[in-house]
């Protein structure tokens, strides 16, 4: 089975949101992902980069999120990693609506929404050291690339 | 990419059109625009043509419920047209699309509020 990887990091500032879209798609796009599958796998990175800035930095723009992507066979893994402050509550970050920042107009869904995109999500968070977000999406395979 | 928009007025309902992404780094701006419109006192609908909106996350949901809650106090009303598939996921996850109209397309929602699109 074939595989790939890629890694990066970057400034923790709103510019690099869509920068870490645009990566995560242009690497994705060599197993020929549907546009729907590379939207899903964007809004995930959109979500998780935006929570590792307002979240894990609180906006400090010296901090580094760490992406990596993985092709294996037409799954694929993404990492999204902050060395910020870590989430208090894991349990309750993760319920709808739920949000630590209602002032500021956020809407508690980004969790839900990274759930909803992706087949697996998993979690690890320290506080004080930061949070890790793991994702798994299977691609359909694109049966017309064997015939 | 940034974000960009084009507003039409017919009497008291605003239309505007957002044009691009609109992500924690471009929601500021339309947040600030919309707010601006809204609170002059004379916008009774906003209608939001989502058809050149490529990409959307929680920002922008915050931006739109935001925008419901500020008519919702001044009496108005929330239309939504042109949502993309994903976009539609978001709004339907988020219960926006409990609390607005939704429509198709954007002659659909004028024509919801009795505005011929002709008319200005």
């Amino acid at each position: 089975m074939k595989s790939n990887f890629m890694s990066i990091s970057f400034a923790a500032v709103p510019e690099n949101v869509s920068f870490a879209r645009v990566v995560v798609a242009a690497f994705v796009s060599q197993v020929d992902p549907t546009m729907q599958e590379l939207t899903d796998l964007q809004t995930v990175v959109s979500e998780a980069v935006t929570n590792a800035i307002v979240h894990g930095y609180d906006n400090n723009p010296d901090g580094v999120v760490t992406i990596t992507a993985k092709l294996i066979g037409q799954a694929v893994e993404l990492t999204v990693e902050d060395r910020g402050v870590g989430i208090e509550n894991l349990e309750k970050a993760r319920e709808p609506l739920y949000t630590t920042k209602p002032d500021k107009e956020h809407t508690g869904m980004g969790f839900t929404i990274m759930e909803n995109f992706v087949n697996d999500i998993q979690i690890e968070t320290a506080l004080g050291k930061g949070t890790k977000i793991r994702f798994v999406k299977y691609l359909q395979a694109n049966e017309a690339m064997y015939n | 990419m940034a974000i960009a928009w084009e507003q039409d007025r017919y009497r008291d309902l605003l239309l505007v059109r957002l044009i691009g992404e609109l992500d924690m780094q471009t929601a500021e701006s339309v947040r600030q625009m919309l707010q601006e419109e809204l609170a002059k006192g004379t916008v009774k609908s906003l209608v939001l043509n989502l058809e050149r909106l490529q990409f959307m996350d929680s920002s922008g949901l915050g931006v739109i419920l935001g925008r419901y809650k500020t008519l919702q106090a001044l009496g108005g009303k929330l239309l939504i047209c042109g949502a993309n598939p994903t976009v539609r996921r978001l709004l339907e996850l988020s219960g926006v699309f409990k609390v607005s109209a939704v429509f198709e397309t954007e002659d659909e929602a004028l024509q919801s509020m009795g505005v011929m699109t002709r008319e200005k």
